[in-house]
C-alpha cells in the first residue's frame, strides 16, 4: 500500500478571472496530521472541496487512495466518500435532528445495523469527543465548539481512512480550542488515519502537525516538517509565521503613490 | 457614445446568456430530482413528513381563503343576477368559477406565498449552513434526501388543497346564498348539479392545479438549491420564488384555459 494517500499534480483552479491554484503539487501521507496553512482567501477550503470531489479542477489531477477523483462515476465517488470524513467550519450538523441522530445519520444511511448496534456505535463515538451527555440536545443548543465536536463524532462514525478539518479552530475560546487540538491529535493517533487540517492558526496547528504545507497566491510557497518551517529563511514564511504586518504580502492594498493620489484629488476639485 | 451603446449591447448579451444558463440549470436540476424520486420510494417517511409541512400546514390559510372567496362570489353573483330574476343560478356561477379558475389559481398563489417561499428558505438555509455539502461529503445525495421529497409533496398537495379550497368555497357560497340571502336550497344544489360536468369542469380544474403544483414546487426547490448562500442571496431567492411562481401560475392559467375550454 502506497505511503501517499492523496496525490495532487499540476492542480489549476480559478473562479472567474481570479486564479486560486496555479500548478499546485502535493503529497499527503496515509497516516499523520498534514497541515495546510495560508492567509485567508488563499483557497484552503476550496482545496478540501477539490479533494472531496465537490469542485472540479481546470487542469491537473487529484488522486485519493490511487483513484483519480474527478474521473470517477457518481456512484464510485460516493463509495469513496464513505471512507472520507469532513469537518466543516460551521459543523454542518442537520438542524432538524438531535445530536444522537446526527451522529447516527451516516451509519443509518450506509449500513444495515440494527438499532441496538447503532446506539452503541453512536454512544462510543460521542464518548470519544466527550459529548455523550449531550446526545438528546438539538444542534441549536450547542456552542460552536461543541457543534464541531459532534461533527467530529459524525465524521468518524463510519471509521474513515481520512478526515479533513476545515478551519477547526476559528472563532473558538482558548478552552474549546485546546479541546479541539487535543481531540484532533488523539483521534488521529487512535485511529491511525490521515488528518488534513486547513487552518491559519499557526501555533495550534504547528503543535500537532507532522507535515506542513504553506500556500499563498495560488502556489505552495513552503513545505516540510514543523521544524523545517520554523527554521525557514523564506521571507514569505517568516511573515506568515510571525504575523508581520508588512512583507511580501504588503500592508498597503495596490494603489498609486500617495502623492499622485492627493494631487489627483486637488486637480479634480480645481477642474 | 459608441462605447455606451456597445456596453448596453454587451450587458443585454450577458443578461440573456445568464437567463438561458439558469433555465438550463433548472432543467438539469429537474432531471436530477426525477432521478431522486426513485430512491425516495425506499424512504416513504421522508415524503410523509414533507406532506405534513407542505400540505397540512397550508390547510388553514386555504380553508379560510376558500370560505371567504366563495362567500364573496355568491354575493357578487346574486347582485348581478337578481336584476334579471336569475338569482337561482348563483350556485352555477359560484361552483363553475371555483372549480375552473379560482380554486386552482388562488390555491396555487397562496401555496407559492406560504409553502413555496418556506421551501426555498429551508433549502437555501441548508445550503448556506453547509448542510447540503455535509450530506454530499457523507456520500448522501441531498437532491434525493432533501429536494425530491419536498418537490413531490408539493405536487401531491396542490390538487388536494385546490379541491378543499373549492369545496369550502361552495359551502361559503351556500351560506351566503341560502342562509343569508334566502335562496332555495334545493334550487341551489340542483342548478349546480345540472351545469357542472365531471371531466370538463372538475377534471380540468384538477389538471390545472396539478400543473401549478409541479411548476411552483419546481421553482421553489430550484431557487433554494441554486441561491447564493448569503442572507441577501437567500432573501432574493425567496422573493423570486413568489414572483416567478405567481407569474408562472397566471400565465399558465391562460394557456391551459385556452387549451381546455376552447369550443
Amino acid at each position: 500500500m502506497s505511503e501517499v494517500l492523496i496525490k495532487i499534480r499540476g492542480l489549476k483552479f480559478s473562479r472567474g478571472d481570479r486564479v486560486i491554484f496555479n500548478n499546485v503539487d502535493m503529497d499527503i501521507p496515509r497516516t499523520g496530521i498534514t497541515a495546510i496553512m495560508g492567509p485567508s482567501g488563499t483557497g484552503k477550503t476550496t482545496l478540501l472541496k477539490l479533494i472531496g470531489g465537490q469542485l472540479r479542477p481546470d487542469a491537473g489531477s487529484i488522486e485519493v487512495d490511487g483513484q483519480n477523483i474527478h474521473q470517477l462515476k457518481t456512484r464510485e465517488l460516493y463509495e469513496l466518500r464513505k471512507r472520507m470524513g469532513m469537518l466543516f467550519q460551521s459543523g454542518a450538523l442537520l438542524t432538524d435532528l438531535s445530536v444522537f441522530e446526527n451522529v447516527a445519520y451516516p451509519i443509518r444511511e450506509h449500513t444495515k445495523l440494527n438499532e441496538a448496534m447503532v446506539r452503541q456505535l453512536v454512544l462510543l463515538k460521542l464518548n470519544a469527543v466527550g459529548l455523550r451527555g449531550a446526545m438528546d440536545l438539538s444542534p441549536a443548543e450547542l456552542s460552536g465548539g461543541m457543534a464541531r465536536r459532534v461533527a467530529m463524532a459524525r465524521a468518524i462514525a463510519l471509521d474513515p481512512m481520512m478526515i479533513m478539518y476545515d478551519e477547526p479552530f476559528t472563532g473558538q475560546d482558548p478552552i474549546s480550542m485546546g479541546v479541539l487540538v487535543k481531540l484532533i491529535k488523539s483521534l488521529n493517533d487512535a485511529l491511525n488515519i490521515c488528518s488534513i487540517v486547513v487552518s491559519h492558526d499557526v501555533y495550534e496547528t504547528m503543535s500537532i502537525a507532522n507535515y506542513v504545507y504553506i500556500i499563498s497566491a495560488g502556489t505552495v510557497v513552503e513545505h516540510g516538517s514543523p521544524e523545517d518551517i520554523h527554521s525557514s529563511d523564506s521571507e514569505w514564511t517568516r511573515q506568515f509565521m510571525e504575523g508581520l504586518a508588512d512583507g511580501p504580502v504588503p500592508f498597503h492594498f495596490d494603489a498609486p503613490p500617495l502623492f499622485d493620489d492627493l494631487f489627483a484629488v486637488s486637480e479634480r476639485r480645481r477642474g | 457614445m459608441v462605447n455606451n451603446l456597445l456596453d448596453r449591447i454587451q450587458a443585454l448579451g450577458h443578461g440573456t446568456l445568464a437567463a438561458l444558463s439558469r433555465l438550463g440549470r433548472a432543467n438539469v436540476f429537474l432531471m436530477a430530482v426525477f432521478a431522486g424520486l426513485s430512491g425516495m420510494l425506499m424512504r416513504p417517511g421522508l415524503l410523509v413528513k414533507q406532506l405534513f409541512s407542505v400540505g397540512v400546514q397550508t390547510l388553514i390559510i386555504i380553508v379560510v381563503a376558500g370560505l371567504f372567496v366563495g362567500m364573496v362570489m355568491a354575493l357578487q353573483a346574486y347582485y348581478a343576477l337578481v336584476d334579471f330574476g336569475a338569482e337561482d343560478s348563483v350556485s352555477v356561477m359560484v361552483v363553475l368559477s371555483l372549480l375552473r379558475e379560482l380554486g386552482p389559481v388562488i390555491t396555487a398563489l397562496l401555496f407559492a406565498g406560504r409553502a413555496g417561499s418556506a421551501l426555498t428558505a429551508e433549502i437555501g438555509l441548508m445550503k448556506a449552513t453547509e448542510q447540503l455539502s455535509g450530506m454530499e461529503m457523507m456520500a448522501v445525495n441531498p437532491v434525493e434526501r432533501v429536494v425530491a421529497p419536498r418537490f413531490l409533496a408539493g405536487v401531491i398537495s396542490m390538487p388536494l388543497l385546490a379541491a378543499i379550497f373549492s369545496a369550502v368555497g361552495v359551502m361559503g357560497g351556500y351560506l351566503v346564498a341560502v342562509q343569508m340571502l334566502g335562496l332555495d336550497s334545493g334550487a341551489f344544489w340542483s342548478q349546480a348539479q345540472s351545469k357542472v360536468e365531471l371531466f370538463e369542469d372538475l377534471g380540468n380544474g384538477m389538471i390545472k392545479s396539478l400543473v401549478f403544483g409541479f411548476v411552483v414546487s419546481w421553482i421553489a426547490v430550484f431557487e433554494g438549491y441554486d441561491c447564493i448562500p448569503t442572507s441577501e442571496g437567500l432573501g432574493q431567492a425567496t422573493t423570486r420564488t413568489v414572483v416567478y411562481g405567481s407569474l408562472a401560475i397566471l400565465i399558465l392559467d391562460f394557456v391551459l384555459t385556452a387549451l381546455m375550454f376552447s369550443k
